[in-house]
């Protein structure tokens, strides 16, 4: 490999490598033991590290007062549907931006780039009209439109390096042997790409499960909040109820967390395939 | 299409390779970096399938992304304030006028500069601390990476919340932990001290945003041949010289490239200082895009929108100079 480490070299190595571990890994802990606490526990003083005893109290009063289930249900429907609809539209105009060269090619990558300039909130008002037009305000399907406009730009950037990465000359060998231009790409092609198509979805899963404002804006009915427009009706109180703001921030980042945990891997490929390739 | 012919006949598709691809007839296939320059097929079709592809895309984005966004910066000319609906004329510049007329203005430019910068210094130098470190195989090397991801996988408003619970004055984890070490002698109100909420907004930042510096560099560092390193070893180099020798040139337009899109981001992140501190104490947290929402709720959407669109270009700026400035480097990369 590169060099030879020397001892000293691998002790600093491991020293900052264990140090950067704790400090990612412990707020993620804290709230685990916050939540697991019971609701009087959470402000005893001195500082419980590990608690005399374990507690779910904080849980069942989420789905006992605050349907905490419906939301998590609403933010799954919504967050897999966009992302996968993302994820499918993105892949053709990621084909077509990496095996074509056209007059307005680049004209189209900098309208991707400047959609992560715009503040959300200059668009929220005219959003909120056109989906009131569109008697979409209040609306899953509503949201679940939004979304995938706000996941394209990135996602078919991230796809594009993924297929630039893949030679021509594979497709062009399945063209000479008689499949059309979309059996190629169908047949051969996207199989080839499934690394890349399971990152590009997680990260649009990711985002979408996370997104806050849009869904704040749009669904107000109870029935129809997800999960981080809820975190945000508890903090919007007065005083947090800090039991049952850690365990909905439990339920919130478990789902996405296992997600990345299983496809740690793939996002590394998938992320960079594009930035690595310029 | 002038490389067309330089390249090799694997560039050319069985429809055009009939249309004239004489120059080359012979040569070995050779596999393409830079796919695209290729000879174009009959035009018309082509274009059709260009379009019918990107269709999907560019009205989505069109629709619900851009058309919201130029249909709000209009706003930002007009006096738009939801406490006042019935006149809402032309005002010019007056929207902008009062942004910067702000006595608060000066607090929230500072405070976004010390937002992007303080964020992203610390996040690049760890980040390719530790995609240098992850380079190398060790035991558990997997399972360790996938915990270091983890800060991505969630909100920037929960993580804000997060560091508002460890951060907190009196039951904060933050100040018990301090006390323990003998750094501090009494609870710190961290939050409460625009200096200190400051600095606790930027740690959570950095928390969060190491990753994906990791990610980017450590796939990278991945396209690096072994030969330059061997090469590098055999002339003596050390260390420090095959980084800024070998390394940093190599992946120099992944690094840029993830630079400019951080900043992006960074700037146009409010989630994170909306969920911690909510742009308090007394406005003193506040960066450009969190005074923002604080404007709309207050009603005044013209001014909102001006701040908008005072990001969108400073952004845009930013980014043209900033891919100015990499484009010749990025054209003497192997």
């Amino acid at each position: 490999m590169i060099g030879k480490e020397s001892t000293a070299g691998r002790a600093t190595k491991f020293t900052f490598l264990g140090l950067w571990l704790v400090f990612i890994v412990f707020p993620l802990y804290w709230i685990t033991i916050t939540s697991l606490k019971a609701p009087g526990d959470i402000f005893a003083f001195p500082i419980a590290y590990w608690p005399e005893h374990f507690s779910l109290e904080n849980y069942s009063g989420l789905f006992g007062k605050a349907d905490f289930g419906v939301y998590l249900t609403n933010s799954l429907i919504v967050a897999t549907v966009a992302a996968a609809i993302a994820t499918v539209i993105s892949m053709l105009s990621a084909y077509v931006l990496a095996r074509f060269e056209f007059r307005t090619k680049s004209a189209l990558l900098m309208a991707a780039l400047v959609t992560q300039m715009i503040p959300t909130f200059i668009a929220l008002g005219p959003l909120y009209l056109l989906m009131t037009d569109l008697k979409m305000v209040d609306n899953r399907l509503g949201l679940i439109l939004v979304y995938i406009a706000v996941c394209i730009p990135f996602c078919t950037v991230m796809l594009r390096g993924f297929f630039e990465n893949i030679p021509d000359a594979l497709e062009e060998a399945a063209m000479i042997d008689g499949l059309s231009r979309f059996g190629a790409l169908f047949r051969v092609l996207l199989p080839v790409m499934r690394p890349g198509i399971i990152a590009a979805f997680i990260f649009n899963f990711v985002n979408c499960w996370n997104e806050l404002f849009l869904s704040v804006t749009l669904m107000n009915s109870d029935s129809n909040k997800t999960v981080p427009t809820a975190l945000n009706g508890f903090i919007s109180s007065f005083n947090i109820d800090w039991g049952s703001m850690s365990a909905a921030a439990v339920l919130t980042i478990l789902p996405t967390m296992v997600l990345f945990a299983f496809a740690s891997r793939h996002i590394v490929q998938g992320l960079t395939a594009g930035a690595v390739k310029g | 299409m002038p490389t067309a012919s330089t390249t090799t006949s694997t560039t050319q598709t069985a429809k055009t390779a009939s249309a004239g691809a004489s120059g080359n007839g012979g040569s070995r296939p050779v596999r393409k970096t830079r796919p695209g320059r290729r000879k174009p097929e009959f035009t018309a079709r082509r274009g059709f399938l260009i379009s019918l592809f990107m269709a999907p895309a560019a009205i989505f984005v069109a629709v619900f992304t851009y058309y919201p966004m130029i249909a709000g910066s209009q706003m930002a000319f007009r006096h738009w304030n939801l406490t006042d609906l019935t006149d809402t004329s032309w005002v010019g510049l007056q929207n902008f006028r009062d942004v910067f007329a702000d006595p608060a203005w000066g607090t929230v430019l500072s405070n976004t500069a010390i937002w992007v910068f303080g964020s992203i210094v610390p996040q690049l130098v760890i980040g390719f601390a530790l995609a240098l470190w992850l380079r190398r195989r060790f035991r558990f090397r997997g399972l360790y990476q996938a915990l270091i991801f983890f800060p991505w996988a969630i909100s920037g408003f929960l993580i804000g919340i997060l560091f508002r619970w460890m951060f907190n004055s009196e039951f904060g984890v933050v100040n018990d932990l301090l006390q323990k070490v003998g750094l501090i002698d009494e609870p710190v109100a961290w939050l409460a001290d625009p200096k200190t909420a400051m600095f606790a907004v930027v740690v959570a930042n950095i928390w969060y945003g190491v990753t994906f510096f990791t990610i980017m560099i450590l796939a990278a560092l991945q396209s690096i041949p072994e030969e330059l390193y061997e090469a590098s070893a055999l002339d003596g180099a050390g260390k420090v010289r095959t980084l800024f020798q070998i390394t940093i040139p190599y992946i120099r337009v992944t690094l840029a490239l993830t630079v400019l899109l951080r900043v992006i981001w960074i700037f146009n992140f409010p989630d994170l200082i909306f969920g911690m501190t909510g742009g308090g104490p007394n406005n003193e947290t506040h960066i450009v895009t969190t005074w923002m929402i604080k404007i709309t709720q207050q009603g005044d959407y013209g001014r909102a929108s001006a701040l908008g669109l005072i990001v969108v270009a400073t952004l845009l700026v930013f980014a043209v100079f900033f891919l100015l400035a990499t484009r010749e480097k990025r054209e003497v990369k192997p």
